[in-house]
């Protein structure tokens, strides 16, 4: 199972995906350019998205995140979606992810704000466990 | 002003044809549609409410607008200024003429809001109180030294702490009383500035970054030092400010959360680890709602029993790239 997520050159969803790695998770980035082909998922995944946009109604949900949930495979294998984003931007706080959430219907999993806390660390990765052995044992 | 002012020896005509960043691009988007004036801000509806508060609250809240005017007013005239010289892109120097007039917005703001709600003899009082308040005046100081100092990257740290981390003493104040339901158009108002904090927090802080990869691996360890040290000289007199203010309504220990929290902030924006504490960063859910309320994280599935979890209302965009 495995974490994807986009990250723009401010890196700080990479970064937070990095703690993840080293907590035992596999993360998978998103291609900084929307000209490059997305990925193609073939297990169940999570989506890690920071919201964007000039606006309140435009361009808050990544180019790459939309291209790559484009992918009718891709949004089949979507188990939740996790907000990167900050509380100061006031009513738009990780407006991205609420976004995914509701155009995929899958659960809004978790919100942190810029590199993450080592407190959100934890909380997704123990969160992500708890995933994982729940669609493991669905299956079994 | 004895010094000479450092201005950028050559300039060619912008091309916004060539980004060499698009994070210039996308921060000049975001920041013209930002775009505010307060003409927009209904602040007299806040004259009954302002009415409610006691003498003290009242002179409370005028001493921490003034003190936020002095902030906005050095950005503007100098902080914002002084970035523009060292850009390592044209369109990195237009972004700051951006924020420059920006935080005169900000700054010009506060003095609506001083004459919907007050007499000019209180105002004049409050501004007086600003040039006398020992810490107020040392925190522009300690931020203008740098400032006028000769590292462009130095200047970038002054200038992310001041956006990031300075004002928040200062905004406590308004989101404390919209959660008490008084002033609430004025914290708007006030909502309005801390976004725009925020994407001037992340550019600044984003190329301090930038300039990080420029310098060779010592310099990056003394700007790193640099960074946690002035950060400790600014918050010691950020909590003396504080008690200045804050301790006559009781408040000083709920404004320090508030404090911690920014400052890990800042520190995120130039791309270090946050430094303070879960514990002593706990910010009082009524201050955090009032600046964002969708902040609320029992809905998260993660954090709430983790039993139950709702998909978030029906948010309108108008991007046309979706195929669903
Ligand atoms: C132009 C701009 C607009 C932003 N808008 C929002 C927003 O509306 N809501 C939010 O929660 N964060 C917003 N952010 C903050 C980013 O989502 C946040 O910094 C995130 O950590 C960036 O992740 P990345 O560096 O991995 O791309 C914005 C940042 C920028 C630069
Ligand atoms: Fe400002
Ligand atoms: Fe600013």
């Amino acid at each position: 199972m495995t974490v994807v997520y986009y990250s723009s050159s401010s890196n700080y969803t990479h970064a937070f995906a990095q703690k993840l790695r080293a907590a035992g998770q596999h993360c998978v980035r998103l291609p900084l350019l929307t000209k490059d082909d997305t990925l193609l998922m073939e297990e169940p995944f999570v989506l890690i998205t920071p919201t964007y946009g000039a606006g309140p109604r435009r361009g808050a949900v990544p180019k790459q995140v939309i291209k790559f949930l484009n992918v009718p495979q891709n949004r089949e294998l979507l188990c939740g979606v996790i907000g990167a984003g900050n509380t100061n931007f006031g009513e738009t706080y990780c407006q991205a992810a609420h976004i995914v959430a509701q155009k995929c219907q899958v659960p809004l999993l978790y919100r942190f704000e810029l590199l993450g806390l080592p407190e959100d660390v934890r909380n997704v990765n123990e969160g992500l466990n708890r995933l994982w052995k729940q669609k493991l044992q669905r299956r079994a | 002003m004895a010094e000479k002012v450092k201005l950028i020896s050559h300039v060619d005509a912008i091309n916004w044809n060539r980004i060499e960043d698009p994070v210039d691009d996308e921060v000049w988007d975001r920041l013209t549609a930002n775009f505010w004036l307060p003409e927009k801000v209904p602040l007299s509806n806040d004259v009954p409410s302002w009415n409610t508060l006691t003498p003290e609250e009242k002179q409370l809240t005028m001493r921490v607008f003034t003190g936020l005017t002095l902030l906005d007013t050095v950005q503007g005239t100098v902080g914002a200024v002084s970035l523009i010289p060292d850009s390592l892109t044209p369109h990195e120097e237009a972004v700051y003429t951006n924020i420059a007039f920006m935080e005169s917005v900000h700054a010009k703001s506060y003095s609506s809001i001083f004459s919907t709600l007050s007499s000019t003899k209180e105002i004049d009082d409050a501004f007086r109180w600003s040039t006398e308040n020992q810490n107020l005046q040392r925190k522009a100081d300690i931020v203008l030294s740098y400032y006028r100092g000769d590292s462009p990257l130095k200047r970038k740290v002054a200038s992310t702490l001041l956006e990031s981390f300075l004002f928040y003493s200062g905004f406590y104040l308004p989101m404390y009383w919209s959660s008490h339901a008084k002033l609430t158009n004025t914290a708007d108002l006030i909502r309005l500035i801390i976004r725009d904090e925020a994407v001037h927090g992340y550019y600044i802080g984003y190329k301090y970054q930038k300039g990080l990869e420029r310098v060779d691996e010592a310099t990056r360890e003394e700007l790193k030092a640099y960074t946690f040290d002035l950060l400790f000289e600014l918050y010691e007199n950020e909590v003396q400010y504080t008690h200045d203010l804050y301790d006559s309504v009781g408040l000083s220990e709920d404004v320090k959360k508030f404090l911690h929290y920014n400052a890990n902030k800042a520190l995120m924006n130039l791309g270090y680890e946050p430094m303070f504490p879960k514990d002593v960063t706990d910010v009082n859910p009524a201050i955090l709602s009032a600046l964002s309320p969708n902040a609320d994280e029992n809905h998260d599935f993660f954090s709430g029993s983790g039993s139950s979890y709702v998909i978030g209302k029906a948010v309108n965009t108008e991007d046309d790239d979706w195929d669903f």
